[in-house]
């Protein structure tokens, strides 16, 4: 773009075309995801940015549930339940199978009136954060513990005598249907929890961050982060879990068979007949419940693998712990020096700052600080507990489906809608019930192979960042905070990549300056190419990519700001990170040697 | 080190009666961050060994005895008489190898051998206000061990200058028990230097610094000649938020001979930065130490030596206390005090109610 001046405008998702083989992909979504032609006028009108830090993937059909319960929800809180006055929720719709957000504003002569409800509603949850807060553990346990007694199984041959000899009357297809209607019940129940507190938190948090931008213009974002964030989440948990059975191991003599043995399997056999073996296996079983509900995804994909489910991810994890400990390195986080680090920034602004504005700055402050473990710890509960045992259910079904031939691999129930799955089990019940053949295993292992087909063929393009005229300067906190999407990285966008430039430009996320080389890794079954030493470059990552951060050296994302997860775990780990690049992924190749000032958010390609 | 040399960057504490009040400050300013050009102190130990190795501060102050004060000419005489008597006067072996090696060891440190100046260093109110005794006892781009020394002397004998004896008898300072401590300093080879300001002059912002730079001496920066770089840095974590690089047509180079030549740059470097990443927060964090060490806003003067290591040659050549942006700066209007959920309405009202 060098020789033409810049466009003022994105494509219109109308205009662009899908890539070959990828015709028919609307057919695939809800109707209400995508961008109907009869609304051409009024969705053009509106200004759309990929998401590709939630949703980097191309959605398979069962995966938008994902982004229709989040962010529906996420809506909800901000309309309906606080009233927050400028802000209503965020329209989303996919394009060429990737997640596309457009912010919904409240019109100016109406946010006057919606202030006394958000006083009373917001201000109830404040006085009683904490109260409120130990309740939501409640009822969010309650709901996985719930969504965990759910069983897919075979219909059996004939119903149980006790059907018949307690009077029942009803068979088990009944209960299936229930099963499924109820579980994506509750996985929408915890995706309402989910916002109960967040967007009251990060509300706390622009809270004290204004007061910052007021009274030190240009004030890095990240100074701000660092006085807010805590330095023990409920998140890093799993990982520091990994670290303490390392360190176990070591005490306890075993180094020599985490080092000769692979796979959890084998491990744990060979640990099994060994001395100290059996007191490592006890701490290794209480560790799994709840912490391998975790996933070196980030919760939105059916793909994702969770520890629980494959027990080689964490052992893999432990082993390289293991031999790390046997060398003398120190495996914790530095809280001790992250903390100390907090409170001299902290004093230090504070020096500069006397009387109410002062006490201001340090009430603020309080406040965030009690909100803001939140907004960390949730993820733990929601992302990665409660979609943990969503998608086992949905696997487990999936694969009750495949046993009955309606399809050909055990996990291809996710190239069905949610809604197209009701009737799959009305197949079943029906075949079952009347003694023949159901019609689905006619159907559907075709029509799977035409959508996959598609969904291929969609993921070999990058989505567009964006879509229609952007507004003329992007001040939605919320935008900046969490998709790290400014004025500046828009006008980036539209001027394209300028093929010259050895640079990138992003958010400065975690402070620091390494070089080294480049590895890009575009999903977590890629996780494992990485190599002690490297650069993480990702369209975006998962806190829960937790044990690679012990190896890399810093992290380069796409999408992101200041509180993306990749921000939030590279602070925590003390390593450079520069997120929100718009294209480092495709711009930087696996081997390039880059530099990453994560103190500027500057990236540059050195060969 | 023995007990007559002791290099500015010491981790012993500096004593003032030991090194005077000149290099007791530059020792001070080296320990707290903010170090000036590297040297050592040859301390009053070192004089007071030259003088008590024979009689000869009994001869000076039986050369001084019944001074008539009044009579200028013969002030002057008796003056010279003393500044020949100690320049005359052998330095104990020890003195002088102590010496010779902490001068060594500087231009090590330089990489090579570098002018240095040599400055008197006063314990007390020995001698008149500094301003007046600096023209009379410093010496600029001083070359090699041998005028080293003699320079050395130079400032021992300045203790017995005409308008200092005069002093001392005017204020009624006993010239018994009369030291000095000599002050050997790199001089300064500057490729970049500039100002740095602990205040943002825009806003009156104190958790900022900002920088102008430019190659060479600073002279042009400050007479306006030439338009510097100009960097904005935040205070707490020295990073840089904003960076402006300009056009730096002219520089000042020193020649090594006490001269400064004024030449155009190079196309290549006029454009380029005139300081690294690294050594802007280096800057930035001498300013800062200058400003806690002083406890008020501050106005520094640096530079980047070209003869010194990286992570050592960043100096400061001079402090002093900001006036104007400290005083203007006015208050800032806080859109919301306080910490309640009235608090938190006006300034979310604030920030989102203002989007396009």
């Amino acid at each position: 773009m060098t020789h033409t001046a810049a466009r003022k405008s994105f494509d219109s998702p109308y205009d662009l075309e899908a890539p070959p083989g990828a015709e028919g992909w609307r057919d695939l979504y809800p109707y209400n995801l995508i961008f109907q032609e009869n609304l051409r006028d009024k969705e053009n009108a509106k200004f759309w940015f990929c998401d590709s830090q939630h949703w980097p993937n191309v959605f398979k059909p069962f995966e938008t549930v994902g982004v229709e319960f989040a962010v529906r929800c996420l809506g909800a809180f901000n309309t309906r339940h606080y009233i927050i006055p400028p802000a209503n929720g965020i329209e989303f719709r996919i394009h060429n199978g990737f997640c596309y957000m457009s912010p919904v504003a409240v019109a100016p002569e109406l946010i006057g009136d919606r202030v006394p409800h958000f006083m009373e509603r917001a201000g109830h949850y404040f006085a009683n954060w904490d109260s409120l807060l130990e309740n939501w553990k409640k009822k969010v346990l309650g709901t996985i513990s719930e969504m965990d007694a759910i069983n897919f199984e075979a219909l059996p041959e004939m119903v149980d005598l006790d059907v018949i000899t307690g009077g029942l009357g009803i068979d088990p297809s009944a209960k299936m249907m229930a099963d499924y209607d109820r579980l994506i019940q509750l996985a929408y129940q915890n995706w309402e929890y989910h916002f109960e507190f967040l967007n009251l938190g990060y509300v706390a948090y622009l809270d004290f961050f204004g007061f910052c931008k007021e009274s030190f213009p240009s004030i890095p974002d990240l100074a701000i982060a660092r006085m807010v964030q805590g330095v023990d989440s409920v998140l890093f948990r799993p990982d520091d879990e990994l670290k303490g059975l390392a360190e176990l191991a070591v005490r306890l003599g075993l180094v020599e068979i985490f080092a000769l043995h692979d796979g959890s399997e084998q491990v744990l056999a060979v640990l099994a007949g060994s001395p100290n073996g059996t007191e490592w296996i006890a701490a290794w079983e209480a560790a799994k419940e709840p912490w391998f509900n975790y996933t070196s995804g980030n919760g939105f994909y059916g793909s994702d693998v969770y520890w629980r489910d494959n027990l080689d991810l964490p052992m893999g994890y432990v082993k390289d712990y293991v031999e790390r400990a046997a060398r003398g390195d120190v495996l914790k986080r530095p809280t001790t020096e992250l903390i100390a680090e907090r409170d001299r920034i902290v004093g230090e602004y504070g020096e500069f700052l006397s009387g109410e504005a002062l006490e201001t700055f340090h009430g603020k402050l309080g406040l965030a600080r009690t909100v803001y473990p939140y907004v960390e710890d949730h993820n733990f509960y929601i992302e990665h507990w409660t979609m943990g045992v969503f998608w086992r259910k949905v696997r487990q079904l999936s694969r009750l489906f495949q046993s009955y031939g309606f399809w050909e691999n055990p996990d291809d129930m996710l190239y069905l809608t949610r809604d197209e799955v009701r009737p799959v089990i009305f197949d079943l019940a029906t075949g079952w019930g009347v003694g023949a053949d159901p019609i689905g295993p006619t159907y559907w292992p075709t029509e799977i192979e035409r959508r996959r087909g598609i969904v291929a063929a969609l993921s070999t393009a990058r989505p567009e960042p964006a879509f229609n005229t952007p507004p003329e300067t992007i001040n939605e906190p919320f935008t900046i905070m969490l998709w790290g999407i400014t004025t500046e990285q828009v006008q980036q966008w539209l001027a394209g990549d300028d093929a010259e430039s050895p640079g990138l430009k992003g958010m400065a996320a975690s402070p620091g300056v390494v070089e080294g080389i480049a590895r890009v890794i575009s999903g977590p079954e890629q996780l494992g190419e990485l190599q002690q030493g490297e650069i993480l470059v990702a369209p975006t990552t998962a806190p829960s990519w937790g044990p690679i951060f012990g190896k890399i050296t810093a992290t380069v994302t796409d999408i992101g700001g200041m509180m993306s997860h990749a921000a939030i775990v590279c602070r925590e780990y003390g390593l450079p990170a520069v997120t929100g690049t718009g294209s480092a992924s495709t711009k930087i190749k696996t081997g390039m040697h880059i530099r990453v000032d994560g103190s500027q958010g500057i990236v540059t390609i050195l060969d | 080190m023995g007990i007559y040399t002791f290099p500015f960057d010491s981790t012993e504490t500096p004593v003032h009666e030991r090194l005077g009040g000149k290099c007791t400050s530059l020792a001070i300013m080296t320990s707290v961050g903010a170090p000036v050009p590297p040297g050592f102190a040859i301390t009053t130990d070192a004089f007071d060994a030259v003088m008590n190795q024979t009689t000869l501060r009994e001869h000076i102050l039986r050369v001084l005895d019944g001074l008539d004060v009044d009579d200028t000419a013969e002030v002057e005489r008796r003056a010279a008489h003393v500044r020949e008597l100690i320049l005359t006067q052998t330095v104990p072996d020890d003195v002088r190898h102590e010496t010779i090696a902490a001068y060594d060891a500087l231009m090590q440190l330089c990489g090579g051998e570098v002018p240095v100046a040599v400055r008197s260093s006063a314990t007390a109110e020995d001698l008149p206000d500094a301003s007046f005794a600096g023209q009379q006892d410093t010496y600029l781009w001083i070359t090699g061990q041998k005028d080293v020394l003699q320079k050395v002397r130079e400032c021992w004998a300045s203790l017995y200058t005409a308008r200092a004896i005069t002093y001392r008898a005017a204020n009624k300072i006993p010239d018994e028990g009369l030291s000095m401590a000599v002050a050997v300093q790199k001089m300064v080879n500057s490729r970049t230097s500039g100002v740095a300001m602990t205040i943002d002059p825009k806003n009156g912002d104190r958790s900022k610094i900002v920088i102008d730079s430019s190659w060479g001496l600073g002279e042009l920066v400050v007479s306006g000649e030439v338009t510097p770089d100009n960097y904005l840095i935040d205070k707490v974590l020295l990073q840089v938020i904003d960076r402006i690089i300009s056009d730096k047509h002219e520089e000042l180079v020193p020649t090594g001979h006490g001269t400064v030549a004024r030449r155009e740059v190079d196309a290549e470097r006029r454009n380029s930065p005139s300081l690294s990443d690294e050594e802007i927060v280096a800057v930035a964090r001498l300013a800062k130490s200058a400003e806690r060490h002083y406890g008020s806003v501050q106005d520094v003067e640096w530079a980047i030596d070209a003869d010194l290591p990286a992570g050592q040659n960043v100096l400061l050549l001079q402090s002093r206390p900001e006036t104007v942006w400290s005083q203007k700066a006015k208050p800032v209007h806080h859109t919301s005090s306080g910490s309640g959920i009235e608090a938190i309405t006006k300034s979310l009202l604030a920030q989102m109610g203002s989007r396009a």
